[in-house]
């Protein structure tokens, strides 16, 4: 259900960067732990993005997988389930290293070529 | 008509966090230390409140606290806590999509000018209840607490992860309640503690006060903990 919410932070995001252009892709880098439902943000955001720049733009996500770092052992490891704990050192020393991004990667907008070259000089 | 790639690299909740970090300055220019207190709908926060911060103000050290009550609709909350005579601010969100499901820190600053906080030491901002949406925006608090209760069930941890995550301080509520239920106590404390290791976690009843003392003692240690770190 947060989906909506996020689909709003991430128009405005895209928007702001479009500056007035057609917003034709967006790519997203979404990690795992941020717990998006990909399908229901894609519906939102066709809803949120309507009647601005980025309306009809195609969307791609990149999944980010949850990886953690024991700082006492440097161990690195994937988790396909929310268990924060080093297989040898326990809880205490393990950071998320992937896995919380919530960016917009890039986007692709069209611009008004050569406008300026165009023009009367 | 050409296409040109745009390289954004931007966190799509910076906007949340810049205003969060208004809100911030705003509370460390009062000397305010924020408490975001979230939960599922009906875990007990407001009970909690009800009950643990009566006469806190009269106490040593006595700390003045103010609460801001995120509802969807409605003054419910905020109707039971004025009997307490501290400042009690109400901000609906019924303004969205049909009622959002959460504060952000705009939603916040909106209300900010209604919020005595001059005439506080804490203000704990009761968010609205649910676990995904609050853990997601920030709102310019120094800690993020969470009430859970024993009749969610002992899985709740893995189930939301960011939620106990983002919390430092996880009270499980209604554990009057656990002789009435087929329920592990032990086993969502060690659910809990598998999602956040450093999560501080307490068990209490806001019905019978078991256990209360320990999270206003948390409460009265707050403003101490803010400026040992200004």
């Amino acid at each position: 259900m947060h989906e909506f919410d996020l689909s709003s932070a991430i128009v405005a995001t895209v928007n702001k960067h479009a500056d007035g252009r057609k917003v034709t892709h967006v790519t997203l880098r979404i990690g795992r732990l941020r717990q998006v439902v990909r399908d229901t943000l894609e519906f939102y955001l066709a809803i949120v993005g309507k009647d601005t720049p980025c309306e009809g733009a195609t969307l791609e996500i990149i999944d980010v997988p949850a990886t953690l770092v024991c700082k006492n052992c440097q161990n690195e490891w994937e988790i396909e389930i929310p268990a924060f704990i080093c297989a040898t050192c326990g809880p205490g020393a393990v950071e998320v290293k992937t896995g919380e991004e919530f960016m917009v990667e890039s986007i692709e907008v069209e611009d008004e070529e050569d406008a300026a070259c165009t023009a009367p000089r | 008509m050409h296409r040109t790639k745009v390289r954004v690299v931007e966190d799509a909740l910076d906007a949340n966090n810049t205003i969060a970090s208004a809100n911030r300055s705003d509370f460390d220019r009062s000397n305010v230390t924020v408490v975001n207190l979230m939960s599922a709908p009906g875990a007990g926060k407001t009970t909690l409140l009800e009950r643990a911060l009566e006469g806190l103000a009269d106490e040593d050290p006595p700390v003045r606290v103010g609460v801001l009550e995120g509802d969807v609709q409605g003054s419910f909350d905020a109707d039971r806590l004025s009997v307490l005579h501290i400042p009690v601010v109400q901000l609906n969100t019924d303004n969205g999509f049909g009622g959002e499901c959460h504060l952000d820190a705009n939603m916040v600053r909106s209300a900010l000018p209604a919020v005595p906080l001059d005439d506080m030491d804490v203000l704990i901002v009761e968010n609205v209840g649910n676990l995904v949406c609050p853990a997601e925006f920030r709102i310019g608090e120094d800690a993020r607490i969470m009430v859970c209760s024993v009749t969610e069930g002992e899985d709740k941890p893995l189930k939301y992860p960011l939620m106990f995550r983002a919390c430092e301080l996880v009270v499980i509520n209604k554990v009057d309640l656990l002789e009435h239920l087929d329920f592990d106590v032990d086993r969502l404390e060690a659910n809990i503690l598998q999602v956040n290791h450093h999560a501080k976690v307490m068990r209490v009843s806001a019905k019978t006060g078991e256990g209360i003392d320990a999270f206003r003692a948390w409460l009265q240690a707050l403003p101490a903990r803010a400026g040992a770190t200004a």
